[in-house]
């Protein structure tokens, strides 16, 4: 027991200020969202889009680049690719959106267009859920490191438990759901399952590349490309409640019977301050910038 | 064919494909199997060609003692059956279904279900009747866990059988990994570094060392030195993870703790490294993709040195609990001789007394000139990978220390073209020892130099069978440690 409190003393007090205090410090070279000084491009270039593995960076015009950022894996392969030094990563850890479609951006503006302050609930889903969110997590298809950065805001340094978040064991429990990965076929029916297995009212959150857009994997016939337009039923429906109070229904995200996604958050995987940003942000409990 | 007389190859080396004989499906089975009495480790077992009317197989024999490679090629004659190894070695019994998967035809083979292509719900499992009683648990499971489905036998709490059905991660790697009909070169590095994203530098580095060697690009030593760094970091975060979750799962929470943030610390050294906590663009062929100026490794070792000391306290704790050692020791036990029919690897298999360590028996980049001492216990329970762990995490913070004050001097990488002509007709293996155990990345191409076959075996393809094994008549209230003491890849498997 001596031994014990004798350690306690040695590891301290671990578990951050952040909100109420700075955030955690980012590493120097964190990749945050892609900045492109056009200024620097040589005419006609398009090394970064030819190299981006995902398409996430193209050019729908010769002179205006588009960014998608839930296909991002901010993965440097066009940074590298850039002849002239045009790119860059900026080191702002707040990626996360409502709207898939607010996810993209133009790299070459360098005022944040991520429209956060739509990041936020209805007043009424914050009334319900802003004090105690349970969530249920599914890895469908992930690679086990989405799931181990959402882990870690369960551990003493984050103790995401402080805000009333809390990932529960049984969708019974749950408030909500948080997927990731691409959502293989054969995890479809589970998918399904577990979504319907979620009283209403209940959210749906998409972590990383995976569960946005497929990731790596977008376009592979072996997977769904994550959570847009994923149906919510196909053999199942026991409990597909359809509460007007499900975000994303009148949105019209990927048809009437596609899961809603109340929130993106981009990455491969996404920072666990990104991660807590979004969620703290979605809750309302981070001011809109 | 005698067993002297197969060619081999070294760790990381790229042969022609003239230079294997193909043998017929007959020799093919005895030689490979005389290579196993002789006390060769399968490390692959695969067809070439799977769609075509005579299936090509190779088999990648590891002469751990030697320290090569032996390739054996046979050929089906069209519409001829594979008799199977299994009921003679039970460590290919995995590949065999998995060459069944594929469309060879394989006979005599006591078990032939789904590995992963196919879906894992058609599973059938073998079930004992009488008394017994059933116990499914999956593919989802009540945490941040990936999924897969566990079916126990059991007689009361005992459990008689539990027989592990994969798949639910399949996102079709290896297919996308060669060049026709879909597969996209730009993706094969982060295909790589996301089988098993726990595992992205180990990973990473099999793949970088199997396309360094067809495009006869070798990494120059200050880029093998930096990816050393980063596949020990590696270790050191889930080797320090899997001691807190142990001590989670027996209630011992102030390891628990400590542990959970200590392993955040080494993913932020990895972070500091190159700015993502797993290591994602880190490793790339022909190197890395990011430097250690003098300014970031005098951090590096500071911040090191400073979370050894947290460490250890928290490790001692562990040890010091009789209440911890009551529950570690004599769950979930394997024997060696388990270990060694099985295929097992990695800690799995040095916590049952094996010597068998990548970096020791087939040592690839600095690991030829620094080695690690290899860490082993005999008890082959939860108490022994438990251990076998804490000596790898003193290991490891000694060679990444020693790294970091002897970095070589020069580039970090030579890089080669995407679409750079690789060698024509060759074949190269990669041999890596990532936390988990022995990771193989294998790759031929053909005749214009583009990739026709790409395997990958991630550790976790050995040891779940492992797990399955361990868990034989133990109580099922003892499956979530037995787990954890194993904590297996499913993304790795699934491929
Ligand atoms: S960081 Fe990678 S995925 Fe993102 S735009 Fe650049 S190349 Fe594409
Ligand atoms: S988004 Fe990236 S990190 Fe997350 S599960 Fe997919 S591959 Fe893994």
């Amino acid at each position: 027991m001596f031994r014990i409190l004798q350690a306690r003393l040695q590891q301290g007090h671990r578990t951050m200020r952040y909100p109420d205090g700075p955030p955690p410090p980012l590493p120097d070279r964190f990749r945050g969202r892609l900045l492109m000084d056009r200024a620097r491009c040589p005419d006609t270039c398009r090394a970064c889009a030819d190299a981006c593995p995902t398409t996430a960076l193209t050019f729908p015009t010769p002179t205006s680049p588009r960014l998608d950022l839930g296909r991002c894996l901010f993965c440097t392969d066009c940074v590298a690719a850039c002849p002239t030094e045009a790119l860059g990563h900026l080191r702002d850890p707040q990626l996360a959106a409502r709207d898939r479609e607010a996810l993209i951006v133009d790299p070459t503006v360098p005022a944040d267009r991520l429209e956060v302050a739509h990041a936020a609930l209805s007043a009424e889903l914050q009334r319900v859920f802003g004090r105690s969110l349970k969530l249920r997590q599914v890895s469908a298809g992930g690679c086990n490191a989405c799931e181990s950065d959402l882990n870690v805001l369960s551990t003493v340094g984050w103790d995401i438990g402080r805000f009333g978040i809390q990932f529960v064991a049984s969708p019974r429990h749950a408030d909500g759901l948080v997927l990731t990965g691409p959502i293989p076929d054969h995890m479809a029916l589970a998918v399904q399952k577990t979504w319907a297995a979620i009283p209403g009212p209940k959210i749906a959150i998409a972590v990383g590349a995976c569960a946005i857009s497929g990731g790596p994997y977008a376009g592979h016939p072996e997977v769904h490309d994550g959570l847009p337009g994923f149906p919510t039923t196909g053999d199942v429906h026991t409990n597909d409640d359809a509460s007007p109070l499900d975000e994303g229904h009148a949105r019209g995200t990927g048809g009437a019977s596609a899961i809603p996604i109340a929130l993106h958050i981009p990455g491969c995987p996404p920072h666990p301050l990104t991660i807590l940003d979004g969620f703290l942000r979605l809750l309302g409990r981070l001011p809109a910038r | 064919m005698k067993r002297q007389d197969l060619p081999t190859i070294r760790n990381a080396q790229a042969t022609p494909c003239a230079r294997l004989p193909t043998l017929s499906g007959a020799r093919f089975r005895d030689t490979v199997l005389r290579a196993i009495e002789g006390g060769s480790r399968v490390s692959a077992l695969l067809t070439l060609a799977p769609d075509a009317a005579s299936p090509t197989l190779l088999a990648v024999l590891a002469d751990d003692l030697a320290g090569h490679l032996a390739l054996v090629q046979g050929r089906l004659e069209p519409g001829e059956a594979f008799r199977a190894m299994t009921p003679h070695a039970p460590e290919v019994h995995l590949f065999e279904r998995e060459l069944a998967e594929s469309g060879v035809r394989v006979e005599g083979h006591p078990h032939l279900e789904p590995v992963r292509a196919s879906p894992p719900a058609a599973t059938r499992f073998v079930t004992l009747g009488g008394d017994g009683h059933e116990v499914a648990v999956g593919p989802v499971h009540a945490g941040i866990i990936e999924p897969g489905h566990f079916r126990f036998q059991c007689l009361g709490e005992d459990v008689l059988q539990l027989e592990i059905a994969l798949g639910y991660q399949h996102r079709g790697v290896e297919r996308a990994m060669v060049s026709s009909p879909h597969g996209d070169p730009r993706r094969r590095v982060h295909y790589a570094e996301t089988l098993a994203g726990d595992t992205t530098i180990g990973h990473g580095t099999a793949h970088a060392l199997v396309m360094e060697a067809l495009a006869a690009t070798p990494a120059p030593p200050r880029g093998q030195a930096i990816r050393g760094i980063g596949l020990e970091l590696e270790r050191l975060a889930n080797h320090v993870g899997d001691l807190g979750a142990l001590a989670n799962d027996v209630a011992f929470l102030p390891t628990a703790s400590y542990c959970g943030r200590l392993r955040g610390d080494f993913l932020n050294l990895t972070a500091l490294v190159c700015g993502s906590r797993f290591g994602r663009g880190l490793v790339r062929p022909g190197g890395v993709g990011f430097d250690l100026d003098a300014v970031r490794r005098d951090e590096l070792l500071d911040r090191l040195r400073a979370t050894r000391a947290d460490l250890r306290s928290a490790i001692d704790l562990l040890w010091s609990a009789s209440s911890v050692l009551g529950r570690f020791q004599e769950t979930g036990r394997l024997t060696r001789a388990d270990a060694d029919q099985l295929g097992l690897v990695g800690p799995a298999a040095r916590a049952t007394g094996a010597e068998r360590d990548v970096r020791k028996d087939f040592a690839f980049d600095l690991y030829r000139f620094v080695h690690v001492p290899t860490a082993n216990w005999h008890t082959g329970d939860v108490f022994a990978r438990a251990y076998v762990r804490q000596l790898e995490i003193e290991h490891a913070l000694a060679y990444v220390e020693d790294q970091l004050l002897t970095l070589p001097a020069g580039p970090t990488r030579v890089a080669a073209p995407l679409d750079a002509p690789l060698a024509r007709d060759h074949l190269a293996v990669a041999l890596v020892e990532g936390w988990r155990g022995e990771l193989v990345h294998l790759a031929v191409t053909d005749a214009d130099g583009r990739l026709a076959r790409y395997k990958v075996v991630d550790p976790s393809f050995h040891n779940w069978q492992g797990l399955a094994h361990a868990l034989r008549d133990q109580a099922i209230s003892d499956f979530p440690l037995c787990n954890k003491s194993f904590n297996l890849s499913y993304a790795g498997h699934d491929l």
